[in-house]
């Protein structure tokens, strides 16, 4: 336990980076780690690009991620991947969900939207697991549960699924929104098997 | 005992709750808005959102002399403004644990400028504490309550944002409840008349030699010992920078009492290593204070004085190896500036002003509406501080009278901002015969901070229903003429124009209050549930002219079709109104 792991979640604001990583740093706290995690709050959260940054282990001190050295890098959202690429160690692994967030300049024709961003991180990173998360979300009935099935692929691709995480997430999302996030998250398993 | 995650905001309010607090205030700020926000929850704690940080200091001055425990808790930018209260609360000292959040910003997530709020201690001689990660927040600011008493003084405990917005573990313990301390009018005391307080500043200066004995003895300042080849005297996030970076290479003198600085304790850990670094962000505080006491050390001139650290950072400024990406792409992902919301209403009244852009001069303020900057309105020509869009408008139109330019001046404050700083100026411009206009861009909740209650909307941080202060009447109440006021909707883009056109023309000063709610306050979502606008595809011809007009999320573009993502479309129905072959429709479902 003495090899400390880090995990960077990004995405655009409103996806549920937040939640997500909240759920599991209690699981990992739950498990016996120390945690740390840092995020933005405020202006960041505007339709911008966010991310959640934890560390755990036997001791950890700073939650900063330096670049390289993410164990796993997970991106809510395709470019997002790019942008946080620089994140990820060698031989990490990236976990992309295959969702397009336009950003406004190339809505408004002003900059261009690389739409193989998948297939641009795939041919760098050995490890990159494409996930149709919001599109399964969608047909759970919400496309908020998306970050659910992202966490469960994360879950599995961590070594951490020996952990009772959908009791936690019983506890930690909206009471109508149960039953649709543990399906999520038994799907986020099953995508990465 | 139990443990929990904690942001280090939430470990703040939760010291502040085991310590007995009874009272406490804020303004919202990011990175410090979360303290009162959890500290609401404990019904042991009163607690409230105050019109500004001045206000919310002087409540908890109020407090402390009434012999409860009580805080404020502000950004640096609350501090600069609540100093007023703070300086001669400092003379009057505490009978109630008085403590003081200051929450810092370096990096400038979300602040103008990155100020150090540090320098305001020796300024004030007020002592100050500085927490390292979120189970320091918790014992510090429990810590800083029990001080505060003992000495009798106000403390500071201060932060910057990787503190406030990080996460750890933090182990909870119980409320101590504190009895209410007597009272009894002693205007030695609780005045700062010159006659009587005279004598107190003697007592401030004994106080602080005091309080230095007790820094050079606390364990809040304490030594790490390892290798002797480096000593590093570090605080807050840096510490956390250094044990990481330098591991067992090096010995640390961690400072959490950081005013007065433990003369004796640096000067005996310094004389055990071979040298000195000193890692702090943003300022020299610190090191400024080694190097007073004739010891040689190395900081500012490798480290930067500005922005964050990181372990990268300081890996680099001594020379070590740093970790690199493994992987890289030529392609750049498009950046993602912040922009108005779906739905949101300052589209509307941003669309119709910035028809003037180039006849005007747009004063702007703090909140969501400054994200007018960006394309595509362009509106904003000057941002200082809260208020100072009423004030330096006026100041710049007492210029432009000379100037004689042909430019109007426009003022922008949005309505928490208006209650903060804006009254005043707003009082001034009458008192002072203005000619500007000025729009009150009523949302009803401070929106950027994450929805806030305030004096607009009748609800009190407690979630009690209070009197809603009515802004209309209140602008009457500053002196500005009934007729010179109106009251739009900028959802109705037509009557937007036409008391855009109003306000141009004005000869004297006029206020327009902008009114329509969030669009992403809950009650506002539930009552426009199932209103949406859609395209007509038929009728559209993909002008775009929507898209590049409004920069409206909803708005999709695919193969160089537009329509709308009816999960985030309100049906605010601004791009209906600006489509020119009418292909927008509204749906009320």
């Amino acid at each position: 336990m003495t090899e400390i792991k880090a995990i960077a979640i990004v995405g655009v604001g409103g996806q549920g980076t937040v939640l997500t990583s909240d759920i599991l740093i209690e699981g990992l706290v739950d498990l016996g780690y120390d945690v740390k995690k840092t995020e933005q709050h405020g202006l960041s959260q505007r339709g911008g690009s966010v991310n959640c940054l934890l560390k755990y282990g036997e001791k950890v001190y700073a939650p900063l991620i330096a670049n390289g050295e993410a164990d796993i890098v997970v991106a809510f959202e395709k470019i997002e991947a790019i942008r946080w690429l620089r994140l990820l160690k060698k031989d990490g692994t990236m976990i992309i969900n295959n969702h397009e967030i336009l950003p406004i300049p190339v809505k408004m024709g002003k900059a261009a939207y690389p739409h193989d961003a998948i297939e641009q991180v795939s041919s760098v990173v050995e490890h990159t697991y494409a996930i149709n998360a919001s599109a399964e979300a969608e047909k759970l009935g919400t496309i908020r549960v998306a970050s659910i099935i992202l966490l469960g692929a994360l879950v599995k691709l961590a070594g951490l699924e020996h952990y009772d995480w959908p009791s936690l997430i019983r506890k930690k999302v909206p009471a109508k929104f149960v039953e649709a996030n543990l399906k999520a998250y038994e799907l986020g398993l099953k995508s990465v098997n | 005992m139990m443990k929990r995650v904690m942001l280090g905001n939430e470990a703040i309010a939760r010291g502040a709750f085991e310590a007995g607090c009874s009272v406490a205030a804020a303004y919202p700020g990011t990175p410090s808005t979360e303290i009162l926000q959890n500290l609401s929850k404990y019904p042991e704690v009163y607690s409230e959102w105050s019109v500004n940080e001045k206000v919310a200091a002087e409540v908890a001055i109020g407090a402390s002399m009434a012999g409860v425990r009580s805080m404020a808790a502000m950004k640096h930018f609350g501090m600069n403004v609540a100093s007023d209260a703070v300086f001669p609360s400092v003379y009057i000292g505490a009978t109630g644990g008085l403590v003081y959040i200051c929450a810092d910003d370096p990096g400038m997530n979300s602040s103008g400028t990155e100020a150090d709020s540090r320098h305001f201690a020796p300024h004030m001689k007020m002592p100050m504490l500085e927490p390292a990660d979120s189970q320091e927040c918790k014992d510090f600011t429990k810590l800083a309550f029990e001080l505060s008493e003992q000495f009798d003084t106000p403390f500071m405990v201060r932060t910057t944002t990787r503190i406030n917005h990080g996460s750890g573990v933090v182990t909870m313990e119980d409320r101590q409840e504190v009895p209410v301390k007597p009272y009894q009018r002693d205007i030695m005391k609780n005045t700062n008349i010159p006659a009587l307080a005279r004598n107190k500043h003697k007592a401030v200066e004994e106080r602080l030699v005091r309080l230095r004995a007790y820094s050079n003895t606390t364990e809040l300042n304490r030594e790490e010992m390892f290798s002797t080849d480096i000593g590093v005297i570090c605080n807050g996030i840096s510490y956390q920078y250094a044990k990481e970076v330098f591991g067992e290479n090096a010995s640390y003198l961690k400072i959490g009492f950081s005013y007065p600085m433990p003369d004796e304790k640096i000067r005996s850990f310094a004389a055990k290593v071979k040298k000195v670094y000193v890692l702090e962000e943003l300022d020299p505080f610190m090191e400024d204070y080694v190097r007073q006491l004739g010891i040689e050390c190395t900081g500012k001139e490798v480290l930067p004085l500005y922005l964050e650290y990181s372990a990268d950072i300081i890996r680099k400024a001594f020379g070590l190896p740093t970790i690199t990406s493994a992987y890289h792409l030529d392609t750049e992902a498009p950046v993602r500036p912040a922009s108005f919301c779906a739905g949101c209403p300052h589209r509307g009244i941003y669309h119709e002003i910035s028809k003037y852009n180039g006849k005007i001069v747009a004063a702007g303020d703090i909140g969501c509406y400054a994200l007018n900057i960006n394309p595509p309105f362009s509106v904003t020509h000057t941002q200082i501080c809260m208020g100072a869009s009423i004030t330096a408008g006026h100041g710049f139109e007492r210029a432009e009278r000379k100037a004689d330019r042909g430019l109007k001046i426009f003022s922008f404050i949005g309505d928490s901002t208006f209650f903060h700083s804006g009254i005043t100026g707003l009082v001034n411009a009458v008192y002072n015969g203005a000619k500007m206009s000025v729009f009150i861009l009523d949302n009803s909740t401070t929106g950027m901070t994450g929805h806030q209650d305030n004096p607009v909307t009748g609800v009190t941080l407690m979630k009690d229903v209070t009197t809603a202060v009515d802004i209309r009447t209140l602008v009457i109440g500053c002196g500005v003429k009934p007729e010179n006021i109106r009251t739009v909707d900028p959802y109705d883009l037509k009557a937007t124009a036409a008391v855009v056109k109003e306000a141009y023309e004005a000869t004297e000063l006029f206020v327009v209050i902008v009114k329509q709610p969030c669009a992403l306050l809950k009650q506002v979502i539930a009552a426009r549930k199932g209103k949406h606008c859609k395209v007509n595809a038929d009728k559209c011809r993909s002008c775009k002219v929507c898209i590049t007009k409004t920069a409206c999320p909803a708005l999709m573009i695919s193969d160089g079709k537009v329509s709308i993502a009816q999960e985030d479309c309100n049906g605010c129905t601004i791009c209906q109104q600006i489509c020119p072959f009418d292909a927008i429709e509204k749906v009320e479902g």
